[in-house]
């Protein structure tokens, strides 16, 4: 149930990284891919707790990759709604 | 003969028996409800014992209608290929449909340091009756200092709880005349005071107005000591901290295969139809449904679901959808409340429901407040029909102004 992000829509998720100041890693992407495929599958933003238990990147190092608002800066570079509790 | 088993006595189960048995003929459906605890507790009023009111509790044994068999005992597992409940006493229930409503339970476990030496000593927790009543006899010796009111992670059982433990601590406090005294902040993992905008600014003006410190987006990695420490490393000392835990769905659910990251039950959110399962539904707490943990939701999924069950009884396809619409009262403090009402799609937005004012400051509020503890106990667990519309679509409302989604929907905002 991968989802295939294309160069055209990998380019916009890069422009929206730049856009609030983030240069996506290989780790941001590892982060972004897990809210796309999650997505895809329950129709919903997973919040933090989803992306470090399940997506495998530790809460520590989402708020070092997304400073501020991880969860929030996430869903706004996958280009999805804020998860329903966005920290 | 079919089996319905009904796991957890809590607001949304003893509804759904209460109704389901006055629905479903007792000739062919027996009904069974599995609770571990012997009272029921009246929690929104769990708020108010910090500050001198005495627990709201009945008998468990007192609530549930003749006519449905009542086991009082723990759960061990769900066994969905045999359809069992095994409990832990090694006794086992068969079930042809089961519903799940075992709530979330706080866990203090959940966060290095939260349970340490300081924990009921200068760490307190008011969303169980230990704790809150822990915190009554605490709060009396507090004289001064830094009083902090904390959420650790979301979602948690009433979102507002805090926010009016803040007000209603604030007023105390000024009663005592000893606010000057104290530093009064609250620090949540949300960009701020509330997950919705309108009332999120509304709510975000009155701890202002309080002069409470709104300190936004931590996410406490640890407490050491007597200081919260974030992921990002920043650092809050307190000499009082009230705090709501990490909330999590029962732990039989993660061994059933049947939870989420946090134990609770992934449903269909307008018919509770656990995915992958057609003959089991989780309610309430229990399940995860993109809103609240609040009595409201579990009352009003309540009354939706058992249209449907009876539906379903039947061999007919379920029609009716919920709509996520929950309410609540929020305490402000010197004897006034606010009302929100909101639903999947429409956020509180100011406005009235009857004689009640919502999302504005009122005393009809608070007495509202005051009275439904009435009605919870005498008409809501009865399962007798309470004068309000289930469906939020029913009443008027207005839509949020563009020009706030945009701030809060984006980072930064």
């Amino acid at each position: 149930m991968a989802v295939d992000i294309n160069t055209a829509s990998a380019e916009k998720v890069l422009q929206r990284a730049r856009g609030i100041g983030i240069e996506l890693t290989e780790e941001h992407w590892k982060a972004i891919r897990f809210l796309f495929d999650d997505f895809r599958v329950r129709g919903e933003t997973p919040n933090l707790r989803r992306v470090a238990v399940v997506g495998g990147v530790p809460i520590k190092r989402l708020l070092q990759l997304f400073p501020g608002e991880p969860g929030r800066k996430m869903a706004y570079i996958a280009g999805l709604p804020a998860p329903r509790w966005c920290a | 003969m079919r089996n319905l088993v009904v796991l957890g006595a809590g607001t949304a189960g003893t509804i759904v028996v209460n109704k389901l048995r006055r629905r479903l003929p007792a000739s062919q459906w027996r009904i069974t409800v599995v609770e571990r605890e012997d009272w029921h507790i009246y929690q929104p009023g769990l708020l108010f014992v910090p500050f001198g009111a005495t627990c709201s509790r009945k008998p468990v044994l007192s609530l549930i209608t003749a006519g449905v068999d009542v086991v009082l005992g723990e759960v061990h597992r769900v066994d969905t290929a045999t359809r069992t409940v095994l409990l832990k006493d090694e006794r086992s229930l068969p079930y042809d449909e089961l519903v799940i409503a075992t709530g979330m339970q706080p866990r203090p476990d959940q966060t290095p340091g939260m349970l340490g030496s300081e924990w009921g000593v200068s760490i307190f927790d008011f969303s169980t009756r230990d704790g809150a009543e822990a915190l009554s006899r605490a709060l009396p010796g507090f004289r001064g200092g830094k009083l902090v009111v904390h959420i650790s992670e979301m979602p948690i059982k009433c979102p507002m709880a805090p926010l009016e433990f803040s007000f209603l601590a604030d007023t105390e406090l000024r009663r005592k005349g000893i606010r000057d005294k104290v530093e009064l902040t609250y620090v949540t993992p949300l960009s701020g005071a509330f997950s919705k905008p309108v009332a999120a600014l509304r709510l975000e003006r009155m701890l202002q107005e309080r002069g409470i410190t709104l300190e936004t987006g931590f996410v406490v990695e640890r407490i050491d000591g007597k200081t919260l420490v974030s992921y990002d490393e920043r650092t809050i000392p307190f000499d009082l901290l009230v705090t709501v835990p990490v909330n999590m769905g029962a732990d039989f659910l993660a061994r059933s295969g049947l939870g989420d990251e946090l134990n609770c039950v992934p449903v269909n959110r307008h018919t509770f139809v656990a995915v992958g399962h057609d003959n089991i539904f989780a309610l309430g707490d229990a399940a995860s449904l993109p809103m609240s943990k609040a009595g409201s939701v579990a009352h009003f999924a309540a009354e939706v679901f058992v249209e449907n069950f009876v539906e379903h009884a039947a061999g007919r396809p379920m029609r009716r959808r919920f709509d996520g619409h929950a309410n609540c009262f929020v305490e402000a403090g010197q004897g006034r409340a606010l009302l929100l009402d909101f639903d999947y799609d429409r956020e509180p937005m100011p406005g009235r429901i009857g004689p009640l004012p919502l999302l504005r400051e009122s005393a009809v509020n608070h007495w509202g407040n005051v009275a439904f503890r009435w009605l919870y106990w005498n008409v809501l667990l009865p399962g007798k029909r309470i004068p309000m519309p289930t469906r939020r679509d029913r009443w008027p409302s207005t839509s949020i102004p563009h020009r706030l989604r945009r701030s809060y929907n984006e980072p930064g905002g």
